[in-house]
Parts: structure tokens; C-alpha cells; sequence
């Protein structure tokens, strides 16, 4: 029986599988988690001393050695083949992600250390244990030197995390059904049910690479800088949360939406000149915003009674309430019992509903298309003037005034045209720019001079001050207004942008 | 019965049709009924009914069809307080503005628009106040107007925004375009010595100098030719205007009708096109607010009208042919089409022959979810560049719902230049044929709008349009039929040669205050 060089393949197969899934736990906690290093280190500890118990229960398996190898390698092919996507998963999901993680690489560390022991057993019959121990342990560390070189030079950048994992899965699949034949005269019981649980799993994992498209395309991988760490898509948009050195990024249809690190920045300059110029705010609608963030600043007043959200998209507010990265960014602003959260198109629901509000937050994506356009039309402005009680104040996104001066002075002109008092201010958001928002009253107005509340980390009464002031590049200029039958708006945006992509 | 292929021939081209049969032929058809006007009934009248009822009643006033003519005049006479019957033959109101619904939306069945009025349109600026549409200001309410996105135009494999044809265009293409352009503002601009526009809305008011009728005496083909504009896509842009408004093409359209589409929407030169006022059932809106006013009694075909000493005898049969009544009434307006009229009125001897009209097919795709598309986003108005039909609008473009299940109306208008012909292919095939071809015709641009359409109803218009074809609005027989017969008086869009809302208003108010004058 000279099949012993093949064997040795297998250890060098076995071997890189098991590296990879180690650095795969490892990236996917520093994405997910961030904190690289603690995540890293906890994660080789976590995983070597997995391979040690696994080791050491190698020794309560007696009989049918082979069998046993192959029925390891038929789970560590779809534990560890199905490692990433299952940890992608559940970090969206689950609260406790963190121990799952563990368990997760736990488990795979137990099989993969019951691998090489019961292998070097099975070989033990053929050669003499000095051989044995060289050949077994210089493959080993051969395939870990492969694996380690490619991971990082070829499998991340170039096929993914989730590919990568199902890949190895495959490979680890590949060396169990093969070994039902290269070991078939050492296994005496069900040779054919081990085949038929290999065949169901690399199938199992086919599908799943397969299927990983729709998860996220290769092509979307190559557009975010950051890993994808939940991509969906409703009917409405493709919502894509990344994870990078600095935090967390909501991409709608491939737009920046937040960047974790700087949100705050916007999210005060969007929501507090409009609460802090209306005396004790108790009803506050809040149009788009699905993220929830602009909601986390309206809650902080406590004169709020009651919240009315008002966002398109259903799963993006269901992510927002129970995606844990984002709901503690918004502080769990969805689970407050002030909060009420509608999913309808924002024009349809103001033209159905009669309630008045003392504020309202409009914080929708970009005007790049016609169904975001026409809500920065008079006709839009003139619904949302209808919800308002006299005081009111509303404070409207409106791009950059920066890199869309065109569109953003649209907007401003066509909210005054809608009948508002309007005072343009800005801001910088490192992640965006400069952005631009609208402060609009039905009364002449001056812009409040201080936020009542604390806590905040970017608005003092300097900073509030200073937004009302237009940089001269960011000046006034001559433009239509926006309307429903005429959307100029969208075509100044898309001119504009064109330049800066 | 036709073949599959032998139908798609026919309507759609032969190069298109052996593609469309190449498909899988199991595929099902989605269901939906054949809403047609009441071409069977209708037809009844092509031998004269002389039996006559034994029950009589009087009413003073009654009007012969509720379409928009007629109930523009009931319209007119529930103002002034005065009572008047209308009667129509299908079950209900509204003519070829009649609208539907499905669980989706609302949807039309013919008319779907109106350009927004400029002054001379005193009727639709006053009907548009009553229904708040024109507010207090003389404003037309910006939700009324349609909706940017409003016309793309499907071009091998991409859509375009607008119906004129940009891309690729030559230079030479874009000089026609502009001076065609420029001319049909110079015509806005025109006036004759009595202050006049040439073309405007409603046409009575419209200039009678022989400078503009003498347009009437040629074809807009010729008119195109003898401005040396012979650019395909301008000609196609022009010809489409016709096919969509006259149901004829350039050579069958009076070059005064072709230019009127155009001139009569301009204010002054240097503004754009007057907006059109739309709404999910397309004119069906208006119908409804008129006939709020107005007594109608439908199923009933009015089978003879017999004018006496002292009015007129009104004979009409309920549409299972099974009752007859009889009405004497002083006077009575007839809204319906002038070629009818021979059909019904005792002692009709004019000539109506030089009325002729076009045949639509209009059908309405329930869908579960829009096409996906390349190029320019969906619009109110979409239109194939390569497609003998007209292409359709987007039931739920007005109500801003700009995703998820909607209601697309597909418009065929048959542009053959004998309307008989056309009208014998329209009733020579059914629901399931008519179907077939207006989901091959769609999908040329949308391959997967079979899976997509839930349900498709089809209506068939035998005569749905007046044809202005050269010399008619300028014809002795048209001026004629305006005039009374006896104490009959005539009120039908048909009288002005062009078949809109407005000319149906206009008509209907006329003849009611012609009635209230006597």
C-alpha cells in the first residue's frame, strides 16, 4: 500500500484549511469589532488551545480510525467552510456576538486538532514514528506558510472572506471524500453513507459559494475600500454596512450614507438648530432618516413627547432596530416608547395625514434620482408646511453646498418658494465634506444662539454661529426652482457630482 | 381566426413577429376581458329601426350620448337650472375618456390628458377652478401637472429622455429640429387683423384668414417636404404627434392639424409647451365632475330621433333589445359622432361622408412589479421608436408612487390610410390576440414583462377619432354640421376635426347655450 505520499498532501491540504479559518476568525472579528490586535491575539490563543483539546480527545477515539477521519473532515468542511458567512450572520443578528464568535472558532479549533493525531496513527501502520513525526509535521508547516502567504496576497483581496472560507471548506470536503478511497480498505462499516454525507456537504457548500453572489457581488466587494459587513437589498435600495480602521459605513445604492466616526458631526448640525429654536418641542417628525441617528439627537430633549419616523424602506429601519452595531449607535432610539416609526413614501403619507408637529427633521439621501427628487419640490415643501404648527421649525439636508453648489442653492430656493423663511448653514463632516442643510421657518426668524441641552460633542454656541455663515465658495447662485412637473434639481445634481467622480 | 405569427405580421412587422414566435409558445397569457365599446349593439342601427314604443313621456331637453360633449352641455344647462335627459348606449358615462380601476390603481381607457389652458380656453379654466384644480391664484396646482420624469423614448436598446430623438443625432438632424421648432413658435405668435392666434384652443376662436386655412390643403408630409425638412427622426417626431392625436400619419394629417398640435400649446415665443394636467384615470377625473351634474341614463341606444312641429320624438331601445321608450322632448343635442346621425335622425339628408375616423386598441397591463430598464428612468409617457403603437402611460406616475405594482396603458393607434380597413383588423381579432401582440410589442424593451403582468384587459375603439385629413376642417360639410337640424343640435369633438377634451367641452356648451338661447 504506497499511498502514503498522497496522505502526506492531505496534511498539507488539512493544514492550510486550518490556518485559514484561524486568520478568517481573526478578520472578521477586526472588521466586525474592530480592535485588530486584541481580537487577533484572542483568537490564536482561543484556537491553539482548541487544537490542544482536540489533540488530547484523539485519544478516546479507538475503533475505525479512518471512518472517524473522514467524519471530522466532513465537519470541519462545513463548520469551518461555512465560518465566515456564519459569523457575518450572526453579527447582524445576534447580541452576544462575541461568544458566538469564540464558539465558533472553538469548535473548528477542536477538529481541526483532532485531524493530525488520528492521520498520524492511521500512518503509524506504514512507517517508523521518526519518519512519521518529520514528514506529518514539516507538511503541516508547509501548508501553514501557504496558506499564510495567499491569504493575505490573494484570498482577501481577491475572492473575499465568505468565498474564501466556503473555498477551504471545499478543499477540506475534497480530502474527506477522497480519503473514503484512499483509506477504503481500513474502513469496514458504511463506507457508502460516509460518501453520501461528503457529496452532501461539498454540495451544500457549492451552493453557498453560489449563493454568496447575492450576498454580495465580487464587483461590490471591489467598490468598498472597507469589508462588506451586511449588504441586503430591499425593493427600494441595496443597503451595504462597512467596517474599517475608523468604525462603520451605511452605503444606500452605493452612497455614503454615515461614517460611525464623524456621524455625530452631522447629525447634531442636523437636528439641533431646529429643536433648540423651537421653545420645548413635544411633536417631532422625522422624514427619511431610517438610521435612526437623527432620531438619538431628537430624544435627548426631554420635552419630546412623541417621535413620527417616516422612512421608505422597512428593512432599513428594521436593521437600524435590530442590527446591534447600529442600534448602539442610535442608542437604541427604535426601541423608545416615544418612537413611531411609519414605512410609507414620505410625500404619500404627508398628503394622507393630517397631524401637526412643533419640528421636523427631512433627511433624505441625495436628490440622484427622480423618486428622491420630488421631495425637494415646492410641491413637497408646501405638504410639509401644512403638518407644522405656527412655530415650527424644520431643518432639511440639502448636499453639499461645496460639491453641488448649484443643487444646493436649488433646494434652498425652492423651500423658500414653497413659502419658508430659509437659513442656509453648513458644516464639515470629514467623511463627506462640507455639507449644507436649510433652517426654515413660517415666520421671519434668527437662527437660535444656543443649544439648550448638554452633552453633545460638536455644537457649542460658537460652532452654531459660525454654520450660518456661507464661505464665498459656497455663495448664493442663479438657479430654477424645483418641481414636481420640472425636476431641475435632479439634473444640476447629476451635472455637478459627475465632476467629482 | 388568425395564427399567432399571421397576427403579429400584421400589426407588428414581419422580421418581429418570426423573432416573437421563436419564444416558447406555452407560455400563458395573463387574464383579463375585452372591455370594448358596444360595437354589436351599436351596430344595430346600420338598418334603420322603424318600431316605435307605446309608452311616451316628455322632458324638454335631451342629450344623445355622455360622452364629454354631452355631459359638457349637461354640464352647462345644470348651471343655468335647467333639467335635461342624457342617454347613453354603454353602461357607463364618459365616451373615449372613460377610466377603470384595478386593486392598483385607477387607469384610462382613452383620453389622458389636457393641456394646461392658456386664455382662450375659458371652459377648461372655468371647469378646472370648480375642481380646484386651478387655484384662487389662476395657478394650476403643481401635483396636477405631470410629473418630471414625463416622456422617454426607447431607442435600440436604451431609453431616452424626451420623444425627440438626441442621440446620434447629425447636425443636420438638430438644424430641422430647431427651425421646425422656431416655426411652430412663429406660428404662436402669429395674429390676424382681428387679434387672433392662428392655433388655438378651442379652434372656433381660431384665425379664419386664408393665410393659415390655406395650411388645411396639404398634408403635413407635404408641408415637411416643401420646408425641405426630410430628417427621419424630426419626421418621426412629427408623425408621431399625429399618429397620437389624429391617428393618421404625415401624409393623411392636414398640415393645419399637425401644426396646431404643436403652435396651439405655446403662449409666446421663448416659453415652453403649456404642461399637461393628468391623473391616474386620465380624463376620467373630469368626467367624473361632470357628470355629477347631470341626469344619465345609460344602456339605452337612441334609435331614432324624429323631428316634428313641435319638437322631437326620441325613440331608444335598452341594449338587450328587449325595451323600447319613448320620449317627446323640445329639443334635443346630439353629442354622439357625426356619421350616426344619418343612422338616427328622421330626414337627415346631409353628407356626412367626409367624417371619417380611427380605430384604437387601448390595453391595460395590471403588473406586480415595474421592468427593470436601462438608460432613462420610467416615465409618464413611454414611447418605441420602433413600434407601429404608441406605446404607454404609468397609471400610478401622478400618485408619486414610484415603486412597486402599477397599471401601464398601452396605446395602438391603426394608422391605415382607409379607416374601414383599420376598423376590420381591430374587430377581426380577440382579448387573447390583442394580448399577444401588445406583449410582443412590449417587449422589445421589456423581455420580462410577461412574467410581470398580472392581468391585461383590452378595450377596442372602432371609432374612436376624428381623422383630419387634408381639406376636412376647411370642408363645406364640416361648417354645415355645426349648424341645427330642426330642433336638433349637434355637439361632438368631430365638428372641430380634432378630437380633444377641450373641443368636446367647447361643443357641448355651445349647443346647450344655442338650446338655452332659443
Amino acid at each position: 500500500m504506497n499511498r502514503t505520499p498522497i496522505l502526506f498532501l492531505n496534511v498539507l491540504v488539512i493544514a492550510a484549511c486550518g490556518l485559514v479559518y484561524e486568520l478568517l476568525a481573526g478578520t472578521v472579528a477586526s472588521y466586525v469589532i474592530g480592535d485588530s490586535v486584541t481580537q487577533f491575539s484572542l483568537i490564536i490563543g482561543l484556537y491553539l488551545s482548541a487544537l490542544g483539546v482536540g489533540a488530547w480527545l484523539s485519544r478516546f477515539l479507538d475503533r475505525d480510525l479512518a471512518a472517524r477521519f473522514v467524519e471530522v473532515e466532513i465537519a470541519v468542511a462545513l463548520i469551518g467552510g461555512l465560518s465566515a458567512p456564519l459569523l457575518f450572520f450572526g453579527f447582524a443578528r445576534l447580541q452576544w456576538f462575541q461568544l458566538f464568535l469564540f464558539l465558533v472558532v472553538f469548535v473548528i479549533g477542536v477538529l481541526v486538532g483532532l485531524e493530525l493525531p488520528i492521520l498520524m496513527r492511521i500512518l503509524k501502520e506504514h512507517l517508523d514514528f521518526k519518519e512519521l513525526v518529520s514528514r506529518v509535521l514539516s507538511f503541516d508547516y508547509l501548508g501553514s506558510l501557504f496558506a499564510a502567504v495567499l491569504f493575505p496576497l490573494f484570498l482577501v483581496p481577491r475572492i473575499g472572506l465568505v468565498r474564501t472560507s466556503i473555498l477551504f471548506g471545499f478543499l477540506n470536503g475534497c480530502v474527506g471524500l477522497y480519503g473514503t478511497w484512499l483509506l477504503a480498505p481500513l474502513i469496514h462499516r458504511r463506507l457508502m453513507a460516509l460518501r453520501i454525507r461528503a457529496i452532501i456537504v461539498m454540495v451544500l457548500l457549492v451552493i453557498a459559494f453560489l449563493q454568496a453572489k447575492t450576498l454580495t457581488s465580487l464587483a461590490e466587494d471591489e467598490l468598498f475600500a472597507d469589508e462588506i459587513v451586511y449588504a441586503t437589498s430591499s425593493p427600494y435600495q441595496r443597503i451595504v454596512v462597512t467596517r474599517g480602521k475608523s468604525g462603520f459605513h451605511l452605503f444606500l445604492n452605493g452612497n455614503l450614507q454615515f461614517a460611525s466616526a464623524d456621524e455625530y458631526r452631522y447629525h447634531e448640525a442636523l437636528v439641533h438648530p431646529a429643536l433648540a429654536s423651537v421653545s420645548a418641542p413635544a411633536h417631532v417628525l422625522i422624514l427619511g432618516g431610517g438610521d435612526g441617528l437623527a432620531m438619538r439627537e431628537v430624544l435627548k430633549y426631554p420635552s419630546v413627547k412623541d417621535v413620527t419616523l417616516v422612512d421608505l424602506d422597512r428593512k432599513m429601519t428594521s436593521l437600524s432596530k435590530a442590527f446591534p452595531a447600529l442600534a448602539e449607535l442610535n442608542q437604541h432610539s427604535f426601541s423608545d416608547p416615544r418612537v413611531h416609526v411609519v414605512n410609507e413614501d414620505a410625500m404619500i403619507w404627508l398628503d394622507r395625514n393630517p397631524t401637526r408637529y412643533d419640528a421636523a427633521i427631512v433627511d433624505f439621501p441625495d436628490p440622484n434620482n427622480f423618486a428622491l427628487g420630488k421631495l425637494f419640490t415646492t410641491r413637497f415643501y408646501r405638504l410639509l408646511r401644512a403638518h407644522l404648527t405656527p412655530n415650527a421649525a424644520v431643518s432639511i439636508q440639502c448636499t453639499s453646498p461645496i460639491f453641488a453648489r448649484r443643487s444646493y442653492w436649488c433646494i434652498i430656493r425652492t423651500i423658500e418658494a414653497a413659502g419658508f423663511h430659509v437659513r442656509p448653514y453648513q458644516t464639515t463632516v470629514p467623511s463627506f465634506g462640507v455639507w449644507g442643510f436649510a433652517l426654515a421657518r413660517l415666520q421671519p426668524f434668527e437662527p437660535p444662539k444656543r443649544v439648550v441641552i448638554t452633552g453633545l460633542r460638536f455644537l457649542d454656541e460658537g460652532t452654531l454661529a459660525s454654520m450660518f455663515v456661507m464661505p464665498l465658495d459656497a455663495a448664493p447662485l442663479p438657479v430654477e426652482i424645483n418641481r414636481l412637473d420640472n425636476q431641475v434639481l435632479v439634473r444640476y445634481y447629476e451635472d455637478e457630482w459627475r465632476k467629482w467622480s | 381566426m388568425l395564427s399567432r405569427r399571421e397576427l403579429l405580421a400584421a400589426f407588428l412587422g414581419m422580421p418581429f413577429a418570426a423573432i416573437a414566435c421563436r419564444r416558447d409558445p406555452r407560455i400563458e397569457l395573463p387574464p383579463g376581458e375585452l372591455a370594448g365599446a358596444s360595437d354589436q349593439v351599436g351596430h344595430r342601427l346600420r338598418s334603420p329601426i322603424r318600431e316605435l314604443p307605446r309608452d311616451w313621456i316628455s322632458i324638454d331637453r335631451v342629450i344623445v350620448g355622455a360622452g364629454v360633449a354631452g355631459l359638457a352641455a349637461a354640464w352647462r344647462f345644470a348651471k343655468r337650472d335647467r333639467d335635461a335627459l342624457v342617454l347613453e348606449l354603454e353602461e357607463v358615462a364618459g365616451g373615449t375618456a372613460r377610466s377603470g380601476a384595478t386593486q392598483v390603481s385607477k387607469y384610462p381607457w382613452g383620453a389622458h390628458y389636457v393641456v394646461a389652458p392658456l386664455a382662450d380656453d375659458q371652459l377648461l379654466i372655468e371647469l378646472l377652478r370648480e375642481m380646484s384644480i386651478i387655484d384662487s391664484s389662476g395657478e394650476v396646482g403643481e401635483e396636477y401637472l405631470v410629473r418630471d420624469p414625463q416622456e422617454r423614448l426607447f431607442y435600440r436598446g436604451r431609453w431616452y429622455e424626451g420623444l425627440y430623438l438626441a442621440a446620434g443625432a447629425t447636425n443636420e438632424d438638430l438644424r430641422q429640429f430647431h427651425a421646425f421648432e422656431q416655426e411652430m413658435a412663429r406660428w404662436s405668435a402669429w395674429r390676424d387683423g382681428k387679434g387672433r392666434r392662428a392655433f388655438t384652443i378651442p379652434t372656433a376662436l381660431a384665425s379664419d384668414d386664408a393665410e393659415v386655412l390655406a395650411l388645411d390643403r396639404m398634408s403635413m408630409g407635404e408641408w415637411l417636404d416643401a420646408k425641405g425638412w426630410h430628417s427621419p427622426r424630426l419626421r418621426w417626431y412629427v408623425e408621431y404627434a399625429c399618429r397620437d392625436d389624429y391617428g393618421a400619419l404625415l401624409g393623411d394629417t392636414s398640415a393645419w392639424a399637425g401644426i396646431f398640435y404643436f403652435a396651439s400649446r405655446i403662449e409666446t415665443p421663448g416659453k415652453r409647451s403649456e404642461p399637461m394636467i393628468t391623473f391616474p384615470e386620465g380624463n376620467g377625473r373630469l368626467v367624473a365632475h361632470l357628470a355629477r351634474s347631470a341626469k344619465i341614463e345609460t344602456g339605452w341606444l337612441v334609435t331614432s330621433l324624429i323631428p316634428n312641429e313641435s319638437g322631437v320624438d326620441v325613440v331608444a331601445m335598452s341594449r338587450d333589445g328587449r325595451h323600447l321608450r319613448g320620449i317627446h322632448a323640445k329639443q334635443v343635442i346630439f353629442a354622439a359622432q357625426q356619421f350616426i346621425a344619418p343612422h338616427v335622425i328622421r330626414g337627415f339628408d346631409r353628407d356626412v361622408s367626409d367624417f371619417t375616423y380611427g380605430s384604437w386598441l387601448v390595453a391595460n397591463l395590471t403588473l406586480k412589479d415595474r421592468p427593470r430598464t436601462s438608460g432613462f428612468p420610467l416615465a409618464w409617457d413611454n414611447v418605441l421608436y420602433e413600434s407601429p403603437a404608441l406605446g404607454y402611460v404609468v397609471a400610478t406616475h401622478q400618485s408619486d408612487i414610484d415603486y412597486g405594482p402599477t397599471v401601464f396603458t398601452y396605446y395602438y393607434a391603426f394608422c391605415d390610410r382607409d379607416p374601414r380597413v383599420a376598423r376590420e383588423r381591430l374587430l377581426s381579432a380577440n382579448r387573447e390576440q390583442w394580448a399577444e401582440v401588445v406583449l410582443s410589442d412590449l417587449s422589445r424593451a421589456h423581455g420580462e414583462i410577461r412574467a410581470l403582468t398580472e392581468r391585461l384587459d383590452v378595450m377596442r375603439w372602432g371609432h374612436a377619432m376624428i381623422r383630419p385629413h387634408p381639406g376636412f376642417i376647411t370642408s363645406a360639410a364640416r361648417r354645415e354640421a355645426v349648424k341645427p337640424f330642426r330642433n336638433i343640435y349637434f355637439a361632438n369633438c368631430d365638428l372641430s376635426g380634432i378630437a380633444l377634451f377641450e373641443e368636446s367641452l367647447w361643443h357641448g356648451v355651445r349647443a346647450a347655450d344655442e338650446v338655452l338661447a332659443m
